[in-house]
């Protein structure tokens, strides 16, 4: 299952890539139904991995299992760029959706004091809480929300509001859901961009949950294609000319793409 | 104590103030409603209204099982019950594949049939009619003392832990990602509001309890724009239609705790309307 990529391509990537997320033999059951086996998987910082499968492939649910927030068989262990093991790595998420009630007096400033701050945002902010989540929502153009009601936001500045959250603190390993409504297309490649950006930017390893087979194709650097266990893993091409791949989403890369010289190193 | 009953009649010099169970009931609504408007703003942004609902409604069996124990007295009954019924909703919930409401609906029905029936037995349910309606100038001393340390706890666990609640509240895997034991702080939650609601039902009633707890904080969420104004909003409101129901009850002889719902229904009303212009 592992792949070696090779030092060139890291170096041309800029990759540190010595920092190592090591998933080893997960599994999880929901009652008698088993959701995950055996999924061995190295994340390394630098590197955009996508998830992809079909519906009720697990892809959530890997997420949550590496979040502990399902319980699950096997280990998880993150390595920094000395090989120190660090039992707790610091996992910054963003959800496929938020399921708080749209009409809630719930502003941006109050979503960063309650994940931040141990001042209870009912009583106050501290002026310090402010200044801090100024700056961080201006990594992705986002200050100007800070007083805004979280509900009355559009799809793409939740999204961007999100992950300026996952990024603080800046973590070892970010997970991403991504959205599937409320953001159109072009939406949906601006927030790849900005991932691919921030894993250059960051040296942060990225596990991201993705149905858009193009833009996946486009921007990842390694590919997941899961379905109860791991079917395949590779770059990009190796994946989606994977038999397996073709036969449960279709021809994804077409000749024509795979000669187009704007798609750079990653071939 | 003395003190305080020294000092209300020179404060506030009007009839209703003269008398021992209205200086009573006045303390109980500065105790009570500051509460219920803090819970209700979480109750209403989980959409948990159903929940409290059924928690409240859960006490008749309380009361019933407190009768076949031969208890004077069924509050701990009550207390027990609600709180087992708490957390058996949250268990069925997370087990199962069923929507809450289903899960909520089973239960609360369940709950008010059984107490029902035991209630019913041998015609006898008219004595216990009190807990339906509630009785607001029956508080004693004794009682405002045990409202007072419940509101303490109440005001340390919110001050703790509504930070990682808020989180929970609009996504329990990046609540769960930033460190927070969800279960725990849900089920430390449900807890909690099944005994605010539990105790206080001999006082308001169980068929109207529910809507203190809600429309302090559905009015604020039409006037709030974050979570402090939202907070101090469904505070304000709590003890305004408090205080403003206790007094209009003394001089209506109605019943005090509905006549608080309905001064919290106007403000809902206003704010609704207020917002809409």
């Amino acid at each position: 299952m592992r792949i070696n990529l090779d030092r060139d391509y890291q170096a041309k990537n800029h990759f540190c890539g010595l920092c190592c997320t090591k998933i080893e033999n997960f599994e999880v059951t929901r009652g008698k139904t088993e959701i995950l086996r055996n999924i061995n998987l190295h994340i390394h910082c630098g590197e955009l991995t996508a998830l992809i499968g079909p519906n009720g492939a697990g892809k959530s649910t890997l997420l949550k299992a590496i979040l502990g927030e399902i319980p699950h068989g096997g280990n998880l262990k993150y390595l920094d760029y000395n090989d120190h093991h660090t039992s707790k790595p610091i996992i910054g998420y963003v959800p496929q959706r938020l399921d708080f009630d749209a009409g809630s007096p719930l502003s941006i400033l109050d979503l960063f004091g309650a994940s931040r701050s141990r001042i209870p945002v009912w009583l106050t902010h501290s002026h310090k809480l402010r200044e801090h989540t100024r700056e961080v929502l201006s990594r992705m153009q986002a200050e100007q929300l800070l007083d805004r009601r979280l509900g009355d936001l559009s799809g793409g500045e939740l999204q961007r509001v999100l992950l300026a959250l996952a990024l603080d603190p800046l973590p070892d390993l970010l997970l991403l859901d991504e959205p599937v409504s409320g953001i159109d297309r072009l939406g949906l490649e601006m927030f790849f961009r900005k991932v691919a950006d921030l894993r250059l930017e960051y040296d942060l390893s990225i596990i991201l949950v993705s149905h858009d087979l193009k833009l996946v194709a486009q921007y990842a650097d390694r590919v997941v294609f899961l379905n109860k266990t791991i079917q395949c893993v590779g770059t990009p091409e190796v994946v989606f000319n994977d038999p397996k791949a073709i036969q449960t989403f279709g021809q994804v890369l077409n000749p024509e793409n795979y000669c187009n010289p704007q798609k750079g190193g990653s071939l | 104590m003395a003190l305080f009953y020294n000092l209300i009649p020179q404060l506030l010099p009007f009839e209703w103030t003269s008398h021992t169970f209205m200086q009573n009931a006045l303390l109980a609504v500065i105790l009570i409603t500051p509460m219920f408007g803090l819970l209700g703003t979480m109750i209403v942004n989980n959409k948990m209204a159903f929940f409290s609902d059924a928690i409240g409604h859960s006490a008749l069996t309380g009361i019933a099982i407190g009768v076949i124990l031969g208890m004077s007295d069924p509050l701990w009954a009550m207390l027990i019950f609600s709180i087992l019924l708490a957390l058996g909703i949250s268990l069925v919930k997370s087990s199962t594949s069923f929507s809450t409401d289903t899960v909520i609906g089973v239960f609360s029905a369940t709950a008010v049939a059984l107490g029902i029936v035991i209630l019913s037995r041998a015609g006898g349910f008219a004595k216990y009619s009190r807990f339906l309606i509630g009785d607001l100038l029956s508080i004693t001393a004794n009682d405002l003392f045990m409202l007072f340390v419940i509101a303490i706890i109440i005001f340390i666990f919110w001050g703790f832990m509504f930070n990682q609640l808020l989180l929970v509240s609009i996504n329990p895997t990046l609540a769960r990602s930033r460190g927070s034991h969800v279960r725990l702080l849900e089920t430390l939650f449900s807890m909690i509001m099944a005994i605010i609601v539990t105790i206080s039902i001999q006082w308001v009633g169980l068929l109207i309890i529910n809507s203190l707890l809600i429309l302090p904080a559905a009015a604020a969420r039409n006037i709030a724009g974050n979570m402090r104004q939202y907070h101090l909003f469904s505070v304000v409101i709590a003890l305004l239609s408090g205080l403003a129901g206790l007094i209009l009850s003394y001089y209506w002889g109605t019943a005090t705790g509905a006549t608080i719902v309905l001064c919290s229904a106007a403000f809902f009303l206003f704010t609704l309307i207020g917002t809409r212009k």
